[in-house]
């Protein structure tokens, strides 16, 4: 079919083109709509006549291969592609609404706004990464938001499926992608690494909350290269009131080596979602860069580093989960919270990224109206949180892994099943109720967490004691 | 249609009818082998006469070059492939052979081609190794997607209209959809003699429709075909190697 077929009122495989909405420099938008399909749709048709740069059928063919297999709130729902044989398109759903770049004039953000964007942004990541796809191209133009608040992230002409074959691996001399936002070992031809994503949102993060892009605008190679061995402004040295737990945050995600970024969006987002609970090093400190002699070490040490173990992005991921451990403190638990640290223990020694949310529920009185000081006068919130800490000491896990929380609840089972499902936990741990008459009474927390929770749940009881069998008596002999 | 391409089966009967009974099960409707019907393995005779009442059936076979050793004595082997196929020379009779000797090179069908080792020159037996070597097999067809073997390991490689080639380890069970507006080679694993690691038997689907690859493994009973190539007094690393899968 010509191109010059690609105009309003045109029928392509049943989809009839209204206005063209952008013509960007890889591709045009159309609106389209289609007898079957009531939802608003947009057809994007590459630039693919002869003259054209490559890499835009090519990051096209990408896009055609990684949009169909996708699903969730967190991407476009794609209705159907159309190949070069015929006439190339993807007809995806049109999200209403305007990408993140339309902020670009309200920077810098408020903290706390800039705080709960990106932690939204870090939730589609992590959706998109458990599906084996890394965007490669984070940008606000890249993200938009649904009226429910989730975040969308669009444009996968530069993306990586780990089970699909990388048609861009060999096809560009330079790294191909937004200049400001690339992550540094995609300068040296790294594509299979998740953690990009999380430089990419690190710079997002930086440049929303400074009002500057911690790398620049460069767009040339030279520097580009240059994120390789300088680090950029803390931004506390931008702006005197800017928190040091962010500054932690955004400085991690920015790191030159990713093995020293966060394991994995789902944890990027659990920090943005807890604050207080950010573990300060080195970093959340530092008001000025390195000094010019350890960035020239660097800069002349590119040579000796390790050599990459090639990471493969779904045991990555699985390596690095969010491990919540529900402890009773109270009513003699001390023998089950000991077979919960073993089991944690145990879980935790084969996955060196993983971390560990240590979880108490301070149950509320239905009716009555609760008092934050008990009889003694002692806040039983802060109690219940140094119980927690002094729980998780023996475990010896570095402080960046480990955070404590006493949600206060009526329903001890649905708190914890809501706090599993807001921070993306992968595994839960947790006791169950030893009494018989306890449980009976106020039933059983374990089984409902355990039949309702949507990821894995471990229920620990302490060691089995030989059992009293009723009617049973001694045997001599 | 749902084609289900076999290559390498090497005479090991339990691995063959276990990918058969798979590829039957998700709709298989046409059959394709790519050749090295014989050696290594005990069952040949089983293996060719399977292989007869499929291609009677409609089923697309070539030659490899173990099958091109049974009838001459030119081909040069190592040593313990040319032990078994003087083994399986003995076992085979003249209907068996004859098939085997007037196997095609190549079949092209469609936009696809079907071949042993690699397209360039198929008589030579090159190995797939390199994106060089996929590259010079892709040039030399026009077709769309082109099959091969030979190698025991799978691979999946595009070239596109500027000649940029990628190369893919696939992973088993995922489709993916081979684009038109690039050539590709799809290098399948063996079904009786696998040699990536993974044991189990390897074999491709593939929907003409779609253009979808799908890279399938089944398990099988290693420990029989093992033990009948110990009982027949083969080399017995030809036995140990099918459960270490190298």
């Amino acid at each position: 079919m010509p191109k010059s077929l690609v105009k309003s009122g045109a029928e392509i495989d049943g989809y009839i083109l209204g206005e063209c909405v952008h013509a960007g420099g890889m591709a045009t938008l159309w609106t389209v709509t289609h007898p079957g399909i009531d939802v608003p749709l947009l057809m994007k048709v590459p630039r693919a006549s002869e003259g054209e740069d490559p890499a835009a059928i090519v990051s096209f063919e990408m896009e055609m291969m990684i949009l169909p297999r996708l699903a969730g709130p967190h991407v476009p729902h794609c209705y159907g592609t159309g190949d070069f044989a015929r006439q190339a398109y993807a007809v995806i759903e049109r999200i209403p609404g305007t990408t993140l770049y339309k902020r670009l004039p309200d920077l810098p953000l408020p903290y706390d706004e800039a705080r709960l964007l990106v932690a939204k942004i870090a939730a589609a990541l992590a959706d998109l990464h458990r599906q084996n796809v890394i965007h490669h191209d984070i940008k606000p133009s890249s993200i938009m938001f649904r009226e429910s608040g989730d975040a969308v992230l669009i444009d996968y002409g530069l993306s990586h499926h780990n089970h699909l074959p990388d048609l861009l691996q060999a096809e560009f001399r330079l790294p191909y992608g937004t200049a400001p936002y690339m992550a540094p070992e995609r300068l040296l031809g790294v594509r299979d690494d998740p953690r990009s994503d999380l430089f990419s949102l690190g710079v997002l993060l930086y440049f929303f909350t400074t009002g500057e892009r911690p790398f620049g605008e460069g767009e040339t190679l030279r520097a580009m290269r240059r994120r390789l061995w300088r680090d950029p402004h803390p931004p506390r040295s931008l702006r005197a009131d800017y928190p040091p737990w962010l500054q932690e945050v955004v400085l991690r995600c920015l790191e030159i080596e990713p093995v020293r970024r966060y394991p994995t969006a789902t944890q990027l987002a659990f920090d943005l979602a807890h604050p207080n609970q950010v573990r300060l090093t080195m970093r959340s400190e530092r008001m000025k860069r390195d000094s010019w002699s350890v960035a020239w070490r660097r800069r002349f040490n590119q040579d000796v580093k390790q050599p990459r173990v090639q990471p493969d992005v779904a045991e990555q991921i699985a390596s690095s989960p969010i491990l919540a451990v529900a402890l009773d403190t109270e009513e003699g638990a001390a023998e089950l919270n000991e077979a919960l640290r073993v089991t944690t223990e145990r879980i935790l020694a084969t996955l060196p990224s993983a971390r560990l949310a240590c979880v108490n529920v301070l149950k509320l009185n239905r009716i009555a109206i609760d008092k934050t000081l008990d009889e003694q006068g002692s806040n039983k919130h802060i109690d219940r949180l140094v119980a927690l800490r002094h729980w998780a000491t023996p475990l010896k896990l570095d402080e960046s892994r480990l955070s404590v929380h006493v949600l206060e609840a009526v329903d001890p089972a649905a708190a914890l099943l809501e706090f599993a499902e807001v921070n993306q936990v992968d595994h839960v741990i947790i006791g169950a109720r030893q009494s018989s008459f306890r449980r009976t009474l106020l039933g059983s927390v374990s089984a409902k967490v355990a039949a309702e929770a949507a990821c894995t749940v471990t229920v620990v009881r302490p060691p089995r004691m030989a059992a009293a069998k009723p009617g049973a008596g001694v045997v001599w002999g | 249609m749902l084609l289900a391409v076999f290559s390498d089966i090497h005479g090991n009967r339990q691995a063959f009818e276990a990918c058969l009974k798979v590829a039957r099960a998700k709709g298989a409707e046409r059959f394709v082998l790519l050749g090295d019907f014989v050696g290594y393995g005990a069952d040949p005779e089983w293996v060719v006469e399977t292989a007869m009442d499929l291609v009677a059936q409609g089923a697309v076979a070539v030659r490899g070059n173990h099958d091109e050793a049974v009838n001459s004595t030119t081909e040069s082997m190592n040593n313990e492939a040319q032990i078994a196929i003087e083994w399986t020379r003995g076992r085979l009779d003249a209907a068996q052979r004859r098939f085997l000797a007037e196997l095609p090179m190549l079949v092209e069908d469609s936009d696809r081609l079907f071949v042993h080792a690699e397209a360039s020159s198929p008589k030579r037996w090159h190995y797939v190794r390199t994106t060089a070597d996929a590259a010079k097999s892709l040039i030399a067809t026009p077709s769309h997607v082109t099959f091969c073997g030979h190698i025991h390991r799978p691979a999946l490689y595009s070239m596109s209209v500027t000649a940029k080639m990628t190369s893919f380890v696939p992973k088993t069970d995922v489709p993916v959809q081979l684009l038109r507006g690039r050539q590709w080679l799809a290098v399948l694993g063996a079904v009786g003699q696998p040699r990536d690691g993974d044991p189990s038997a390897s074999f491709v689907l593939f929907d003409t429709v779609s253009c979808q690859i799908t890279y399938c493994r089944v398990p099988y009973d290693i420990a029989s075909a093992a033990n009948k190539i110990r009982e027949n007094g083969l080399p017995p690393w030809l036995a140990d190697r099918l459960s270490q899968g190298r």
